[in-house]
């Protein structure tokens, strides 16, 4: 049964290459973003120990999630922060529209947060009559003019210094145009700070979930994130619920190799331990902390002992930083929360393997994404188990649309080519055929004419070296 | 005398024989007996990344059972070589086969691999000065884990010049199935990889792998650039053989 409805990636990324300004800005953005992070490990030795340190806390978590989460839980609850489950999306909107609406609040200032892009919640939000305005610089740009996040910590890479200007000066009340990036940054800032001040509500997410102490860490560059956590009188956090490590000792090394990952930073310019509501011998923060844990499939990932590894993720980037693909298309091409390897692992995986058949194959398996994994996520094997799920019903797995993009033409295809490769008569009177005719070859069938947009026609030499060895007669035995 | 096994690959097979020969050249050159059984056909790496495994594994039952004796088995060519070393193993988890497979797997090098790190051969150059750059094969680096063997032997050849690419380990696009299932991106991917090899100056491009030979040359010949990608054991056995 083939799927529905396949999102086809070819199309998309196809449309992105068209554009040569998009591909100039993240070409140049990529590049960067490698070199600084080069530049902070400089010790192969240093960043291989980091990794299987990291690697290590990343999948002793996992290992015990479920009783992590119940340990976290529970601390949270002591410390004051209310916990809520949401196991679809929907809940999980509904359940934050709940909590607003029992706070009359009508506003709310949002630090970043890929979970609440993976809810749709501004969308959400919006329609119930609800601001959901974004203080991160980069979502907040992107959000001016209606986009998502092109990649998961630098959402508005996609723009130029230009465009952004250009974009301020139309849609920013009374700015002037500038490409000044202090100015720029100045403007926008301006427009923040008011926000936190008279937002009803402020929204963050969470980086690393600590089960000892119930505290929310999160890690953020431009002070956005604590404004949205501690000024307003009631803040919420999303997580996804792998989030969760057992101790504040976890903690130091995942951050270390996060934003050296992510931004070829040592350390943030801020990083917030987020411990509950504001006491009452305490002049500040909010008055209610809730927390909001989102499963949409994690638990189902989990399950399977292989797909578990994507759950390692903290979600640096440096994979699409390194990608060849993402570096010449961007993230909108994904048509996904979350893009570049780690999205084409996790997509299928939420969404259903049929459905994104053609992104699982969007990738030519050259293992750049795993080898800078910080926590070694083997994205190019879990891609193979994707393909194969994708085409076969009977792995014996619990994921979404397997079999489901099975074509008769595919399976007719391996099963041509299995018969005659493992029977090495008929593949010697293939390539007798294929050396003899040589350039006679047609060029028209549809896989060639795929492989000739861009190159000449392949032309098999005149005599093989199979022929050629046996001609030679004596290596054989 | 020592004695290898030579496993030619479906695409120098077919297309890049005179490589094959190069490659088998050079071991009786290095003093090695090299054995070429017949019934070779493809190490079933096609089918096993697109998933198809039950078909993979009938390929690569055939051509395990071409090498009953415990010898090394040399590929010129780091994809397979990865797919028979590093996956073999993977796909036949669970087989009743398995052992037989990974004692198989354990024998597998790609031919530079073998000529540096057991061989350890030492080349004379008597070829005229050139400059030449490398493309570094993802499979070969990344799967199976060459340690810049293939650069080493360059590095013995007196007379050999070698200009690095800009972007010598981003993958030059050809990816198997990926080169004709995303022709667009994959395209793209070629060019820059042909652009950036143009730009070295250099008059060969040298490389482990068929797939990279067969995706950039054609590239580059669609542009009507002179310039070529050649495997490196053809430009060895050139370099070194007296004529």
């Amino acid at each position: 049964m083939h799927a529905e409805t396949e999102i086809l990636f070819r199309d998309s990324a196809s449309k992105a290459l068209l554009d040569p300004q998009l591909r100039a800005n993240f070409r140049r953005a990529m590049d960067g973003l490698i070199t600084k992070r080069r530049n902070q490990f400089p010790d192969p030795a240093d960043l291989q120990d980091l990794r299987d340190l990291s690697t290590a806390i990343r999948s002793r978590s996992l290992l015990s999630l479920p009783e992590l989460l119940e340990q976290f839980e529970a601390n949270c609850t002591k410390n004051g922060i209310q916990v809520h489950w949401a196991e679809t999306c929907e809940q999980a909107n509904e359940l934050i529209l709940g909590i607003l609406r029992s706070k009359n609040a009508k506003t709310l200032v949002k630090g970043k947060s890929m979970v609440s892009e993976e809810m749709h919640l501004n969308a959400f939000l919006e329609s119930k009559g609800i601001e959901a305005l974004e203080s991160d610089l980069g979502e907040y740009i992107i959000q001016l003019d209606g986009e998502t996040p092109s990649h998961i910590i630098m959402p508005a890479i996609h723009k130029n210094k230009d465009q952004i200007a250009r974009q301020f000066s139309q849609k920013i009340k009374d700015a002037k145009y500038t490409e000044d990036v202090d100015e720029l940054t100045a403007m926008a800032r301006k427009v923040l700070r008011e926000k936190f001040l008279h937002a009803d509500a402020g929204l963050s997410g969470v980086n690393f979930a600590v089960a000892e102490t119930g505290t929310l860490c999160l890690v953020e560059n431009e002070g956005n994130g604590r404004m949205s956590t501690h000024v307003p009188p009631l803040h919420i956090a999303v997580m996804g619920l792998e989030k969760v490590v057992a101790c504040l000792e976890d903690v130091a090394p995942l951050y270390a190799i996060l934003t050296r990952s992510a931004t070829g930073q040592a350390v943030s310019t801020y990083f917030n331990l987020i411990s509950g509501p504001r006491g009452t011998d305490e002049k500040d923060g909010p008055r209610e902390v809730h927390l909001v844990i989102l499963d949409n499939g994690r638990s189902r990932i989990y399950a399977d002992p292989q797909l578990r590894a994507t759950l390692r993720c903290i979600r640096c980037g440096a994979c699409m930083n390194h990608c060849p693909v993402y570096t010449r298309i961007g993230g909108h091409a994904y048509e996904a929360t979350y893009p570049g390897p780690i999205g084409k692992i996790l997509t299928p995986q939420m969404e259903g393997v049929g459905v994104r058949h053609d992104l699982i194959h969007g990738s030519s398996l050259c293992g750049a994404c795993a080898e800078v994994c910080p926590v070694e996520i083997p994205i190019p094997e879990i891609l193979v188990r994707l393909r194969r799920e994708a085409t076969h019903e009977d792995v014996g797995s619990n994921v979404i649309g397997r079999g489901t993009g099975r074509t008769a033409t595919e399976d007719w295809a391996w099963r041509l080519w299995g018969g005659v490769l493992k029977r090495p008569a008929l593949y010697r009177v293939a390539t007798w055929f294929a050396t003899r005719l040589g350039k006679a070859l047609p060029a028209g069938a549809p896989l060639i004419k795929n492989w000739t947009r861009t190159r000449s026609k392949p032309v098999p030499a005149r005599r093989s070296l199979s022929e050629r060895m046996r001609a030679e007669g004596g290596s054989n035995e | 005398m020592r004695e290898v096994y030579f496993y030619g690959t479906c695409l120098v097979d077919l297309f890049f024989p005179d490589a094959g020969m190069a490659g088998i050249q050079l071991l009786r050159q290095a003093g090695v007996k090299v054995v070429f059984p017949e019934g070779q056909t493809c190490c079933g790496q096609p089918a096993f990344n697109c998933g198809y495994w039950e078909e993979a594994r009938d390929v690569a039952r055939t051509q395990v059972a071409l090498f009953p004796k415990d010898l090394p088995v040399i590929l010129p060519s780091g994809s397979c070589a990865g797919m028979m070393k590093v996956h073999y193993p993977e796909l036949f988890h669970g087989q009743p086969d398995e052992a037989r497979v990974r004692a198989f797997s354990a024998r597998v090098y790609e031919l530079t691999q073998f000529l540096v790190d057991v061989l350890d051969v030492k080349l004379e150059d008597l070829g005229e000065p050139v400059k030449v750059t490398w493309h570094s094969s993802c499979h070969a680096v990344r799967d199976l884990g060459l340690k810049g063997e293939p650069q080493a032997l360059i590095g013995q050849l007196a007379n050999v010049e070698l200009a690095p690419l800009t972007r010598e380990h981003e993958c030059c696009g050809f990816g198997g199935t990926f080169s004709v299932r995303q022709p667009e991106i994959s395209g793209v991917m070629s060019c820059d990889k042909a652009a950036d090899a143009e730009a070295t100056g250099a008059s060969v491009v040298l490389s482990t792998d068929g797939g990279c030979l067969l995706n950039v040359n054609g590239t580059l010949e669609a542009k009507q650039s002179p310039l070529r990608v050649q495997h490196i054991a053809e430009f060895l056995w050139e370099r070194t053989h007296a004529r």
